[in-house]
Parts: C-alpha cells; sequence; structure tokens
C-alpha cells in the first residue's frame, strides 16, 4: 500500500475518533441544555405511547384549597402562613420553614406538600408523632381544611 | 446534595447508534495496527473485532433488558476507550513478540461478562447499601492477601499482586470498589450527624473528633499500603476517594482541609523515610539529570523516553505503526498513554482524554440524578476513582507529578484493572438507570407498601427524605409528572 493512502488512513482515524467525541456531544446536548428544550417532567403523548409507564397518574378530585396555615395552640399560637406551591416542612430545625419551638417536636418532623390541588402532611420519622385528627400519621394522607395537625404540643389547621 | 432530573426516556438506540461508531473506530485503529504488519490482517484482528462487537452487543441488550433507562453514553465510552487500547497493545506485541493483546482480549471479554453479572445480580444498587461493614471487610481482606506469604509476591519493588497457580490478580483493584461502597453506605447513613455536628472557627465548621474516625481510618489504611506493599498510585487513590466522597455527601471545605493537611504530613513522612517514594520524587523534580536517568532502579529513564515519543509524536502524531513507543519500558501497561500520544499525536490524545472526561462527567451526572444518597455518592465516588487514576497517570507521564504506579483505566494491559474498571461501569449505569427512570412522586400507597417488604420504614423513610429534598430545594424548577398540568410558574 502506498505511503499516501497510508497517511491518508491515518488521518481519517483521526477524523474517525473526532466524529465519535462529535456525536457523543450531539447526544448530550439534551442532557446539557437548560430551559424548555430539555423537557424535564411532562412526557409527550408519543413518550407516553412508546413508554406506558411514563403516563401521568390520574389526579385526585379537587377540593375546596387551602390558602393559609394557621397554628391554634402551642407556643407560636396565633401565627399563621400564606401557602404557595411548595411545601412546608415542619420541625426545630433552623432549616424548616416552620420553626417549632416546641420540645415534643423533632428536628425535622413532618413535612406539608401540595400535590394537585390538595394539601397532603406525611411524617418524617419524628420521635413523638404527627397526628391529624386524632390519629397518628402512618403515611402521607392528604389534609382538609379545617382538619387538625398536631405536633408535641403545637396544633394547627389549614384555612381557606 | 444537589439533584437534577432529566426527561425519562430511555435512550438505548441512541446507544446503538454511537456503539456501531464506538467499535468502528476500535476495529479501524486495529485495522490501521494490521497495515503495519508485515504477514498482513493476521487472525488476531478479526478475533479482537468479533470479540469486541459480540460483547458490547451482548451488553447493549442486557442494558435494554434490564436497565432500559441508563445512560446512554458511557457504554461507547468505555467501549472505544478499551478498543483503542487493544489495538495499541497488540502493536506493541507485533515489536515486541509478544501476545499481552491476546491475553488483554480474554481480560475484556471476562471482564464484560463480570459487569453483565454485576447487572443482572444487583439490579438495585440500593441493596448494595444494607451491609456496609461486610465491604469493608472484604476490602481489607483484599489488601491483606498479598501480604501472605506463598500467595503474595513482589514485582517492579510493590508487593500487590497474588498468585494462585499460573493467574496473577492485583486485590487492591477490587478493593477499591468495595471502598467506595462502604464509604457510600456509611456517609449515607451517617450524613446529618457529621453535617450538624461540631463547632464553627471562623469560615470553617470542624467537625466533632468521633466523626473524624473514619478518615483516619481511610488515612491509616492508605499509609498501610504506602508502606506494607510499597504502592504509592494506590495509596493516594483510596485517600482521594474517601476525601472526595465525604466531600461530596458533607459540601464542607474542611474536610477537605483536613484532609489535604493529612496528605501533607504522610507525604513528608514517606519522602523522608521510604526510599522508594524519595527516588520517585527525585526523578520527577531532576528527571533530565543523566545521573538520575542512567540509575539502575528507580531512574527516570523510563518518564523522559516517554516524553521524548510525545514529542517525536506531535500535533498529528507518527500514525499508528510509524513510530517508536516500543522504546519505552513498560509501554503497554504504564506508559500506554504516551505510547497513544506519540501514533496519534495531541489531537488523538485530547480526543481520548475527552472520552474519558465525558465518561467522568457521566458518571457524576448520574448521581446528581439520582434519588438516593447512597447512589449519589457510589456515583460520584467512582467516577472519580477513574478521573483520579487518569490524573495520576497522565500527570505522572507528562512529568507534572511523581509518576506512580496506576493503570490507566480500560487501557492499559492487565486484567484486574480491566475486570475492576467493567464492574464500576456497571455500578454506574445502574445508579442512572435508578436516576433517570421516571420518578414515583406523591404520597406512599398502600401497593408500594406491600411491595417493598419487611425493610418498609427505611426505604419509606428514605423516600420522604429525598422527596423533601427534591421539593425544598427545588420546587420551582421542575414539574412532577404527576402534577397534571404544567408547571404554572
Amino acid at each position: 500500500m502506498s505511503d499516501l493512502v497510508l497517511t491518508a488512513l491515518r488521518l481519517g482515524f483521526l477524523i474517525l475518533l473526532w466524529i465519535l467525541i462529535l456525536s457523543i456531544i450531539t447526544a448530550l446536548r439534551r442532557d446539557l441544555s437548560i430551559g424548555k428544550k430539555a423537557r424535564t417532567g411532562q412526557p409527550t403523548a408519543r413518550e407516553v405511547r412508546k413508554n406506558p409507564d411514563l403516563a401521568p397518574e390520574p389526579v385526585p378530585a379537587p377540593k375546596k384549597t387551602a390558602h393559609t396555615l394557621a397554628i391554634v395552640e402551642g407556643p407560636l399560637a396565633g401565627t399563621s402562613l400564606e401557602l404557595a406551591a411548595s411545601p412546608i416542612l415542619l420541625g426545630r430545625a433552623q432549616e424548616a420553614t416552620v420553626v417549632l419551638e416546641d420540645d415534643y417536636a423533632s428536628g425535622r418532623h413532618a413535612r406539608l406538600f401540595p400535590q394537585g390541588s390538595r394539601w397532603f402532611i406525611e411524617d418524617l420519622g419524628s420521635t413523638n408523632g404527627t397526628y391529624l385528627g386524632d390519629s397518628q400519621l402512618t403515611r402521607a394522607q392528604p389534609v382538609d381544611v379545617g382538619q387538625t395537625i398536631r405536633i408535641g404540643k403545637t396544633v394547627m389547621e389549614l384555612r381557606p | 446534595m444537589s439533584e437534577i432530573q432529566t426527561a425519562p426516556v430511555p435512550r438505548r438506540n441512541t446507544e446503538l447508534v454511537l456503539l456501531v461508531l464506538a467499535l468502528i473506530v476500535a476495529v479501524g485503529a486495529n485495522y490501521l495496527v494490521s497495515l503495519s504488519n508485515p504477514d498482513g490482517l493476521d487472525e488476531g484482528f478479526i478475533t479482537q473485532g468479533a470479540v469486541l462487537a459480540g460483547m458490547a452487543l451482548v451488553m447493549h441488550i442486557v442494558l435494554r433488558i434490564w436497565t432500559k433507562y441508563a445512560d446512554p453514553i458511557i457504554l461507547p465510552c468505555v467501549v472505544a476507550l478499551n478498543g483503542i487500547g487493544i489495538a495499541m497493545i497488540h502493536r506493541l506485541d507485533l515489536v515486541n513478540d509478544d501476545n499481552a493483546a491476546t491475553r488483554q482480549l480474554l481480560w475484556t471479554g471476562v471482564a464484560m461478562g463480570a459487569a453483565i453479572i454485576t447487572l443482572w445480580a444487583v439490579r438495585d444498587h440500593r441493596i448494595l447499601r444494607r451491609a456496609p461493614y461486610i465491604f469493608l471487610a472484604i476490602s481489607a481482606l483484599l489488601l491483606i492477601l498479598p501480604l501472605v506469604p506463598g500467595l503474595g509476591r513482589v514485582i517492579n519493588g510493590a508487593r500487590i499482586w497474588i498468585f494462585i497457580g499460573p493467574l496473577s490478580f492485583q486485590p487492591g483493584e477490587l478493593a477499591k470498589i468495595c471502598l467506595a461502597l462502604f464509604f457510600a453506605g456509611y456517609l449515607s447513613t451517617h450524613r446529618d450527624l457529621i453535617l450538624l455536628a461540631g463547632r464553627k472557627i471562623g469560615p470553617l465548621q470542624l467537625p466533632r473528633a468521633k466523626d473524624l474516625g473514619p478518615m483516619v481510618i481511610a488515612w491509616l489504611v492508605s499509609i498501610g499500603v504506602l508502606v506494607m506493599q510499597s504502592d504509592l498510585g494506590s495509596s493516594i487513590l483510596f485517600f482521594g476517594l474517601f476525601m472526595v466522597m465525604i466531600y461530596v455527601a458533607t459540601g464542607r471545605i474542611s474536610w477537605i482541609v483536613i484532609g489535604l493537611v493529612m496528605v501533607a504530613v504522610a507525604g513528608v513522612f514517606a519522602s523522608q523515610v521510604m526510599s522508594h517514594v524519595a527516588l520517585r520524587l527525585n526523578s520527577w523534580l531532576n528527571a533530565f539529570d543523566p545521573d538520575v536517568y542512567d540509575q539502575r532502579y528507580g531512574g527516570s529513564r523510563q518518564i523522559v523516553q516517554g516524553l521524548f515519543g510525545l514529542s517525536s509524536g506531535g500535533l498529528f502524531g507518527t500514525g499508528i505503526g510509524n513510530g517508536r513507543p516500543d522504546l519505552v519500558p513498560l509501554a503497554n501497561s504504564d506508559m500506554i498513554i504516551t505510547a497513544l500520544g506519540e501514533e496519534l499525536g495531541l489531537i488523538g490524545l485530547v480526543a481520548i482524554i475527552l472520552l474519558f472526561v465525558i465518561l467522568i462527567s457521566r458518571g457524576i451526572r448520574a448521581g446528581l440524578g439520582s434519588r438516593d444518597s447512597f447512589g449519589k455518592l457510589l456515583a460520584a465516588g467512582l467516577s472519580f476513582t477513574i478521573g483520579l487514576q487518569c490524573f495520576v497517570v497522565m500527570g505522572g507521564v507528562t512529568l507534572m507529578i511523581p509518576l506512580t504506579g496506576l493503570t490507566t483505566p480500560f487501557m492499559s494491559a492487565g486484567g484486574s484493572s480491566l475486570l475492576s474498571n467493567w464492574i464500576i461501569v456497571a455500578l454506574l449505569l445502574l445508579v442512572s438507570h435508578n436516576a433517570r427512570r421516571p420518578a414515583v412522586t406523591g404520597p406512599l400507597n398502600e401497593r408500594d407498601m406491600a411491595a417493598a417488604g419487611p425493610d418498609i420504614s427505611a426505604r419509606a423513610k428514605e423516600r420522604e427524605e429525598d422527596q423533601t429534598r427534591r421539593r425544598g430545594k427545588a420546587p420551582a424548577s421542575r414539574t412532577t409528572p404527576t402534577n397534571g398540568k404544567g408547571d404554572p410558574a
């Protein structure tokens, strides 16, 4: 084989290597892009058809929505908090949204989070437990307007 | 620890296209090697191409079946690196009249088989979290094995090999995976404690003396490896691994400061007391000194020859089969980077380094997307070991840092390194599958509880923690699939 062909093949190999790199980077582009193109979250109809397990779960029926969390009893009694779209962490830790000054509350005690149009409360493995009405939480449960949540000595409820 | 999610779409077809490209690169490299062979295309060319392509495709199918959401980039990168490595070893075989490439090919098959078995046996990386101390014990055992008389043997001054009959193996390579599993398991359960306790001095929050324990253990293990096995590379690797994992777990710069102080202490100690470390330092600082160059043991000839090779390669390289990488001692293992740099030039070497960078970044990305802290730590730690090995080797052969005997992942001739790195790849693929598959969000329902089995409380707790973290820290940046309508913000 002539030297010219050999040199061409050797340069061709370098080009091939870089084609591989560039194709990998093209394939990566989707992960790297931030914003609308990255399409995190909602899968498209086509993706759902191809992978049925991507289909969004049915949303629970809408109820009367709550807009404030009012603390009824306990050291913080009388205060209330506007509920936005983000979840709320209840506990004694400084990072908590509502910092409970309550000796019976754990650092990260419970979490109140929106799901669909309802709010759910979930115990985060607290020492003394979280009560919704009279029953202790064993799993995340929806909270309706007017139902009382008790953590240690603090009692709170959702209000419209 | 932060978390970023992508749309949960399996991208196996992308992987297949990239894999075919990677195989073309690997076979092309081997074809160029065959061109320089006076015998023309030998049977080695065909078997190498066939084994590599066959195993890669089997692995691809396995990924399609068991982990269909796994990262599509990792496998093609690794196959390309492994293929180029085999081609280079084959090329050096032709000159040295050796059959290292056949052995390497055999080990590649074994290693990919081990990776497939790992994928099949583990399935969900979280089961590895259950018994961190077992992994600690295994790694201690693996590290002690070479010291057992009759089993271990000293090669090139380091006691890191075991010999069972005709087979030789470096157990330290597997120990690094076990150590990463232990650190990930330990730190993911003790993270909160380490994070909260301790007093603050200036901008640094110092950990409690009690929490320093594991770090001291890691430090002692590294020193032990250095002293007992005379293996500088592994000892750097183990300590670096722990330092990075605890930094990823806590995000505290104080750990890095403490770690660097410990490294400095150990470094001064080693360079003063241990002769081979001092030799390494000397051949790094005075590499071009004729006395050091000609030294019989621990001289700088290897490094300097490697540098000459790199410089004769220049920008475009001499072309595969056209250079003299065989002049460098151990060109197919420790110095394979300079061999590649000589024959592929800067352009080719940068491409190879980029493949490593992409691979490592995909591993860290898998950690970033992972929903549990164990997966995060494991992916970060394992990809970091690959990165640190590359840095130590490439820094060593280019005289940036003292040369230490670590292997270039996936490329150097050597079965143990290949085996452990392929297992690392399997673990990274598993973590990335878990990170990229559709999220199960919303409250825990009875079905999940029943499916979760006896250790439900731990899992439920972890899910809650993870959800809190996800929702609490970045609630506006993404919508969950269960949200019904799109994000109003």
